[in-house]
């Protein structure tokens, strides 16, 4: 992962006490040769403890500010270390290549798969570059792209879901972003090959899902899902994005509620103290539960295949016939 | 005391001195031409003069797209819950059940027109901006269903503003079992006409509004993804002139055919005449 300054969110602070402590500790006793483990393993334990406990008892917002971390594994940090071969594809064959989106032919335990995901940048530079992880509709016209040739060639189709949304401007509009993103829907309820979704970050609305309709929906522990953010929630409910908090409150958008509410199949434990903390870790927990639901797909025929997954979206939404 | 005296005559009232009872006027909202009343009704609320699309409610379009006394309507009794617990939201559906009523954000039903049976679905912009929540999607599914089952095509006109906040994720997740059942019309050749009107933008605009075999869009309707007030506070400046109207999208590519209301039902049914394979209407059917 490129080297980005160490954040810690408000809630974290006490984190970074303790672990300055340790550092500090630990400097001290290579400096003078002493040895302090002694010392230093309660101080240790404590610091776990205390990241369970933190983490345990994160609110809806606390949980958005974690899956926006600055420092949170973004989709090529998991293809990175939970993939191999990969072979990055780019372009729309239409308009231009969207850096917001990436993906690319790669092996997951050895089998071959298309792996596409929403990018985000690590910097300033970067971030510009890839739009902050807000897609254009060329982003989603080469995911789809890609997808019919994963089609094509029998492999399927595995996509990581990291965006605050699709890009909402002048030449997103004018080039069909909501033409882009209704086409990747109906092409994918479509697609004769199992896809598997996971949503990694943020799961930023209609961006999100036009790389989320698929067999399998997973959720890393501390990612969100949500058809608004809190804060633009915020400020249509109550003219006020400051009352973000509620609105987070109020949209059910961590892991567990949409497990609830029947919306994703699975989360995926992250490492203590979220993603970020342990990027390796998380990366093993994502791979692992990724092969899992590729093997849950083996051996439906492609027709069975799409019925399945059109039945699983019709059964979708909360009603009452009075 | 003045060398003249000015005759003294009752005044005529307001009411005698008008032939016309001033309810028999209207007034164009956008460029303000006065007309009688009658003639904006005859032209489906179009301004006579500029050719301004009034909102009308989704009855109006029924009436407009439907043979007379055809229209029965469907699913009339599926009802919102508030799966979320989203506060004020039950209040909310109450109000616009009242004011609006019970067929939610949806109208839907199957009628005729020009004597082709068709299954037809109109959004109602007054019933919470016309968002998707559970209900509309539930509406949708079932109406493409319907068309599925009896080779019967589906007419939706849109206006919404896009997806139900207060419910959440599901109703997010409206815009993808909307989309398979679009994709099944597509893989069996059931013909979707999709008619946009104002507005058409968020989560509807990214599934089934511009998921239709044919997509048509009303005069100065706007349709985009992001509405116009998200994308100024995004690029920080004025949007051009004309921006996300229905006659930017068609030089864009992203719609067919813009087409006035008064030939909405012309054009509909000769479309679903031509891609079934019937011959035109009046001609010896």
């Amino acid at each position: 992962m490129a080297a980005a300054p160490i954040v810690h969110l408000d809630f974290e602070k006490p984190l970074e006490e303790l672990q300055r402590q340790i550092d500090r500790l630990r400097q001290l006793a290579s400096e003078r040769q002493l040895d302090v483990e002694r010392e230093i393993a309660p101080l240790e334990r404590k610091l776990a403890e205390l990241k369970r406990e933190i983490y345990a008892n994160l609110t809806p917002m606390q949980r958005v500010l974690v899956a926006r971390h600055p420092r949170r594994p973004y989709t090529l940090d998991y293809i990175d270390r939970a993939f191999s071969d990969f072979v990055e594809l780019k372009g729309d064959r239409l308009y231009r290549d969207d850096p917001a989106i990436v993906g690319g032919w790669a092996r997951l335990d050895g089998r071959p798969v298309m792996v596409i995901g929403h990018q985000k940048g690590r910097d300033t530079k970067e971030n510009l570059r890839r739009n902050f992880g807000m897609p254009h509709p060329e982003g989603y016209r080469k995911a789809l792209r890609l997808m019919h040739l994963a089609e094509r060639f029998r492999a399927p189709v595995i996509t990581l879901i990291d965006t605050p949304g699709a890009y909402p401007g002048l030449g997103a509009e004018e080039r069909g972003q909501a033409e882009a993103i209704a086409r990747n829907l109906e092409h994918m309820a479509a697609l004769r090959t199992p896809i598997v979704a996971a949503v990694i970050g943020e799961g930023g609305s209609g961006g999100a899902l036009a790389l989320g309709l698929a067999d399998r929906v997973l959720m890393m522990e501390n990612a969100i899902y949500s058809v608004i953010s809190p804060e633009g929630c915020a400020a249509i409910l109550w003219k006020d994005a400051g009352q973000k908090e509620r609105a987070a409150e109020a949209l059910k958008l961590t892991a567990r509620d949409l497990y609830s509410l029947g919306v994703v199949d699975e989360i995926v434990r992250e490492p203590l103290g979220g993603a970020h903390s342990d990027p390796e870790g998380a990366a093993r927990a994502l791979g692992e539960a990724l092969k899992g639901a590729l093997k849950s797909l083996e051996g439906i025929a492609p027709e069975e295949l799409i019925k399945l997954r059109a039945e699983k979206y019709l059964r979708m939404g909360r009603y009452i016939e009075s | 005391m003045a060398w003249f005296r000015k005759e003294r005559r009752p005044r005529t009232s307001a009411r005698e001195r008008l032939e016309i009872p001033p309810d028999a006027w209207d007034k164009c909202d956008d460029c303000g031409h006065v007309d009688l009343r009658e003639k904006f009704e005859r032209n489906f609320q179009v301004c006579p003069q500029c050719g301004y699309h009034r909102r009308i409610a989704a009855r109006r379009y029924v009436e407009l797209l439907t043979d007379p006394g055809s229209f029965v309507e469907l699913f009339g009794n599926l009802r919102s819950t508030d799966p979320l617990g989203f506060e004020g939201y039950r209040e909310r559906i109450e109000t616009a059940y009242r004011q609006v009523g019970t067929h939610e954000a949806m109208l839907a039903g199957y009628g005729t027109l020009t004597g082709v049976e068709l299954n037809l679905g109109v959004m109602d912009f007054a019933f919470m901006g016309g968002s998707m929540g559970s209900v509309v999607g539930e509406k949708v599914a079932r109406l493409a269903r319907r068309s599925l089952e009896r080779r019967v095509p589906l007419v939706i006109v849109s206006a919404s503003g896009g997806a139900r906040m207060q419910e959440g994720v599901l109703s997010l997740m409206q815009m993808a079992k909307t989309s398979v059942m679009m994709a099944q019309l597509k893989e069996n050749g059931v013909p979707f006409i999709s008619i946009l009107t104002n507005p058409t933008t968020g989560g509807v605009s990214a599934s089934y509004a511009l998921q239709g075999d044919v997509i048509l869009a009303e005069p100065g309707a706007v349709i985009g993804f992001a509405g116009p007030r998200v994308i100024k506070q995004t690029i920080g400046q004025d949007l051009p002139e004309g921006f996300q109207t229905a006659e930017f999208l068609l030089e864009h590519g992203m719609v067919d055919a813009v087409v006035p209301r008064p030939q909405l039902a012309y054009t509909t049914a000769a479309l679903i005449r031509l891609m079934l394979g019937l011959p035109p209407a009046g001609a010896g059917d």
